[in-house]
């Protein structure tokens, strides 16, 4: 019944294991395949291929591109795909539940030197790491971890590599990734739907003001926004801005999910202004360990982005 | 003798398995549950005219109705505010029948919320200028963006209010899974935890720890409601409606009531208890078992008190007294609640108070003429009182 979680519990147990057989390189480091790569990768630097260029530098001869360090070992291309013995269990695994897609996601190399002509290298490759289920734009899944160590012909280390997949569910009915407004930054911090009601607020914010809202008729002060008098149903209204004093209501203390562009933990507060309404704030050097109910606090303004300022508030200076 | 109480019963429940994922699509999960509550009625579902859901659920009322051969459909309705709907549909549904507009309404909820999406996960809409999403603005901007920290920012208040601590959220996720581990469709079915674990689970958003927080969930339930009078000749012992309502009251928010003068209330399930009192002509003394919205444990308290069980700010001295429990006074939650059985948004929560009334409960606590069913809390809410009948 439990087969989601039992998937994760059996591909964990594969953490530290060899992923796969360990791998010698079928070719030595030579000119020829130096020269194809370069050429598919649009790469220039004449050191790569040309014996005088690379003993301009220091070297002995011509040196591997860094990042040819996986090439080297790379299984044979197989139309149709790899045998079962060129394949890796712990991703079999997830084929097996049905998380047929798959996707890198990212590499890290490290190298230790140069690779030159006649060395042959080999890695072993251990599972670092199987994520928790992730909801991606591609489908659910778990991100996989693979660690590869790659040495030389004497078994001296040569570089490492982390490389990562994600195994996924191809799914029709995927629940959008949170939208972005701003182009050009993929993870914009939230913004405020901004409507005939609350503009006033938000723009009162992007002048460092805190306008609250007052009715033009009976005096009563509401928030959040809104258009009609709650006390005495006028639609007329003004603002006025807040001192600025106030004190803690409530608090809490985000931990889980976490969004891009919050630190964690988070603490988020519920201010009770002098004025008497309530509003929805973050703490300035704050600490969620210093947060007393009760304590006093006073308002500033936090630019969480080039030109977007929310209001928060610190500790209310001794006094103040 | 007011108009709707004891007019309409509900006559059938079905369910699929809850789950994380359930391999089929959400309609066809309200298929198989409003085919399961039909055939525990005994009603064909050629004779189903009328539908009613509460918004977040993804079925169409015209794609179910077509998929279990309706002929028809003369009475529809979708509920506003997800889970603090969750009893509402029985009350329009009870309103359909005691007006004649139709005559056998199926209420029901299907999702995969876990598989599909997840339905707890951090939310950060599009900034489209609407009045509800325009909402979000006062918290999503700051990270206020989880249903557990709307609600984690009232229970510290109630936590400061009444000197309630963590241990007494623990102590009423402890009593749920209790029921759910001996609950064979419970996902939690034999895995009740202890205080201990509970202290030791992790922050979700502090005060919340992760075991006060509910599932997600796949699978559906449905229930089948028509008239008393047709109820009590079918095969299931009929259970009346003797009362429904909703609420919404005090400066209703979305989840973030926070400019109320008493955030530590719950005052729309007031709204909804006194309702459903004075429906019923009935007292808590008269309410033998409750079912109690429990998406987030620290709820489960001032709804406690909005039903006069315990006086305001002692929710938790009734919980630590045993009451809430197997064996206590006001055995809460018998399926194990969202917490220990299923999310299915209350209303596998309404499918059980069903069983407890007709006595077929897996965790019987004995005969139950009069049960409380509420709805989502910190939103527009709900409630029902079934009575035997």
């Amino acid at each position: 019944m439990n087969d989601v979680s039992d998937l994760y519990t059996r591909a964990r147990t594969w953490i530290g294991k060899e992923a796969g057989k360990p791998t010698m390189a079928r070719d030595v480091v030579n000119v020829p395949m130096i020269r194809r790569w370069c050429e598919a990768m649009g790469e220039e630097n004449p050191i790569y291929v040309d014996a005088e260029a690379a003993q301009a530098e220091g070297f002995p001869g011509p040196v591997s591109p860094p990042a040819m360090l996986e090439v080297w070992t790379m299984a044979r291309y197989r139309p149709g795909g790899r045998l079962p013995e060129e394949g890796i269990p712990v991703l079999n695994l997830f084929d097996e539940a049905g998380y047929t897609g798959v996707v890198a996601t990212n590499i890290e190399q490290e190298y230790d030197r140069y690779l030159v002509e006649g060395d042959r290298v080999s890695y072993t490759a251990i599972v670092d790491d199987v994520s928790e289920e992730k909801r991606t734009g591609l489908g659910i899944g778990h991100f996989i971890t693979i660690r590869y160590e790659f040495t030389d012909q004497n078994g001296g280390p040569v570089g490492r590599m982390l490389f990562r997949v994600l195994k996924f569910k191809p799914n029709l009915a995927q629940a959008k990734a949170p939208a972005t407004e701003s182009a050009g930054n993929e993870f914009p911090h939230p913004r405020p739907a901004i409507t005939h009601d609350n503009a006033h607020y938000w723009e009162g914010i992007a002048k460092r003001e805190l306008l609250i809202q007052k009715c033009s008729d009976c005096g009563h002060l509401r928030h959040p926004p809104g258009p009609g008098c709650p006390q005495c149903q006028s639609l007329e209204w003004e603002t006025v801005k807040a001192s600025g004093k106030g004190t803690l209501y409530s608090h809490v203390t985000m931990h889980h999910p976490r969004l891009p562009t919050f630190d964690y933990p988070l603490p988020v507060l519920l201010v009770e202004l002098e004025e008497g309404v309530r509003i929805v704030a973050n703490g300035i050097d704050l600490p969620a360990s210093d947060l007393t109910i009760g304590m006093p606090l006073e308002l500033d303004f936090v630019e969480v982005e080039p030109g977007y300022l929310l209001p928060g508030f610190r500790p209310a200076r001794t006094g103040g | 003798m007011n108009a709707l109480s004891g007019k309409a019963a509900i006559t059938g429940i079905g369910a699929t398995e809850f789950s994380k994922n359930s391999g089929r699509s959400e309609l066809r999960l309200a298929v198989e549950a409003t085919l399961a509550a039909l055939a525990d009625a005994g009603i064909d579902p050629e004779e189903v005219d009328g539908l009613s859901t509460y918004t977040m659920d993804n079925n169409p009322e015209i794609e179910l109705f077509r998929n279990i051969g309706g002929r028809d459909l003369k009475f529809f309705s979708r509920i506003h505010y997800g889970g603090g709907a969750a009893c509402a549909p029985i009350m329009h549904a009870a309103m359909a029948v005691a007006t004649g507009v139709a005559e056998v309404v199926v209420c029901y909820r299907a999702m995969n919320e876990r598989s599909q999406y997840r339905f707890g996960a951090g939310f950060a809409p599009d900034a489209t200028p609407t009045a509800e999403i325009a909402h979000y603005g006062y918290y999503v901007p700051f990270g206020l963006m989880s249903p557990a920290s709307w609600v984690a920012m009232s229970a510290r208040r109630y936590m400061h209010e009444y000197g309630v601590t963590s241990e007494d959220f623990g102590r009423i996720a402890v009593g749920f899974r209790d029921f759910a581990a001996t609950n064979p469709n419970a996902w939690f079915y034999q895995q009740p935890i202890t205080l201990e674990q509970h202290q030791a689970s992790r922050w979700i958003v502090e005060p919340l720890h992760l075991l006060d927080c509910c599932q997600e969930s796949d699978g559906a339930v449905a229930v089948v409601v028509t008239s008393a009078e047709r109820a009590r000749k079918l095969r299931q012992p009929p259970v009346i409606i003797n009362a429904a309502a909703q609420g919404a009251c005090d400066d209703q928010q979305m989840m973030t009531s926070y400019y109320r003068p008493d955030v530590a209330r719950l005052s729309e399930m007031d709204l909804v208890a006194n309702q459903l009192y004075a429906m019923a002509g009935l007292g808590p003394d008269d309410i033998q078992a409750a079912i109690l919205y429990d998406h987030f444990s620290p709820f489960v308290l001032p709804q406690i008190e909005a039903f006069g069980f315990a006086p305001q700010g002692q929710a938790a001295d009734f919980v630590r007294e045993g009451n809430i429990a197997r064996g206590g006074r006001l055995p809460v939650n018998t399926n194990g609640g969202q917490l220990g059985e299923a999310y299915i948004h209350g209303l596998n929560g309404v499918a059980e108070g069903v069983r407890l009334v007709r006595g077929q409960s897996v965790n019987q606590p004995g005969d139950c003429r009069n049960v409380v069913v509420t709805a989502g809390t910190g939103v527009p809410t709900s409630g029902l009182i079934l009575t035997a009948g």
